[in-house]
């Protein structure tokens, strides 16, 4: 073929085009789907959190990130799991006095790359499957999470920020009669 | 093992095709996925081939499709491109990565098409971008083999 040109893109960056833009008409299909606004927010955190379900089990193959020995480990495997898949590193930080809650501030989106907000979906969270992935793949390790935005750069703030609130650890649920 | 971005596409498609066929009207969920395929498509080869030469013609784009943009999107080419020169064009993949996942045997066949919908709308809204209005529809017969075909809409 006489294309040689197009072999000097890099591979990483068209997958990573591909999947903001079916991200972005997966939210437009939604928003045509379900009038209410409240809505699309909660179906975009329920596809990240089946996503996030799933996701664990790669990160845990490719990576082999070991054992979370406190809540710091956990927003590190966080951060490696952003720059696994997403291409990008977000910065931990805003630890609670308690160490029990940290922000992800991650610059640039990537899923918002093309992506401008009209005036009346002002309470779109348009990445909500951020925090529902992050919500899905702790669960699977046995940690749950409070995960949402809490400033996104669509919106006029400076960053985009998700927030991360540890709530319990879950146990093993052993079916009664066979402890 | 696949590279980790592909995962995770693999993995929002198959969130997409499950939102949509478990939905209250899944008889709309086929032209739903279809045309989330579309609006990919058609946005994502403009990007693609915006460092390209000019086409010579449909085959040219036919064949960019396969070898070009398959790999981009799948990872590899097409297997097999065939064509009656007028304006139907078959094309063969043996491993078409969003049935991969799918036990083979003839138990989960029924649920191939769901699988497929998306990539018939992703190959229609590209072709639509470069000039050519089609209609584009698939057929699976052993998974994870799949074969789509493209009826060009002349006139």
């Amino acid at each position: 073929m006489s294309r040689q040109n197009l072999r000097a893109i890099d591979p990483k960056k068209v997958s990573g085009e591909l999947f903001t833009l079916t991200y972005g008409s997966l939210v437009a299909q939604l928003l045509k789907d379900y009038e209410n606004v409240e809505e699309v927010n909660r179906q975009l955190e329920r596809i990240g959190y089946n996503i996030g379900m799933r996701l664990i089990e790669d990160f845990l193959a490719r990576a082999n990130p070991g054992r979370c020995y406190d809540f710091r480990d956990t927003a590190d495997k966080i951060q490696q799991a952003f720059k696994l898949y997403l291409g990008v590193s977000p910065s931990i930080g805003s630890w609670s006095p308690g160490g029990d809650e940290f922000s992800v501030v991650l610059d640039p989106n990537p899923l918002t790359e093309f992506v401008e907000l009209p005036d009346h979906l002002q309470n779109l969270r348009y990445s909500n499957v951020l925090p529902g992935v992050i919500r899905g793949a702790a669960e699977m390790v046995q940690i749950e999470v409070l995960a949402s935005f809490i400033a996104d750069s669509l919106k006029g703030d400076n960053i985009t920020e998700i927030r991360v609130k540890f709530v319990k650890r879950l146990e093993d649920a052993v079916p009664a009669g066979e402890d | 093992m696949s590279a980790a971005e592909d995962v995770l596409f693999e993995l929002l498609h198959m969130e997409i095709v499950k939102t949509f066929t478990d939905s209250k009207d899944k008889d709309d969920a086929a032209s739903k996925l279809e045309y989330i395929g579309f609006t990919t498509g058609y946005r994502f080869v403009e990007r693609a081939t915006r460092e390209t030469n000019r086409f010579k013609d449909e085959l040219d784009i036919m064949k960019y499709i396969c070898k070009v943009f398959w790999v981009s999107v799948f990872k590899k080419e097409i297997d097999n491109l065939r064509t009656n020169h007028q304006g139907v064009y078959v094309l063969n993949d043996n491993n078409f990565r969003f049935l991969t996942r799918i036990s083979s045997g003839k138990q989960y066949l029924q649920y191939a098409p769901r699988f497929v919908t998306f990539t018939c709308g992703l190959i229609r809204g590209s072709l639509a971008n470069l000039g050519i209005n089609c209609v584009v529809t698939a057929e699976v017969s052993h998974l994870p083999a799949c074969k789509f075909q493209v009826q060009v809409q002349r006139g």
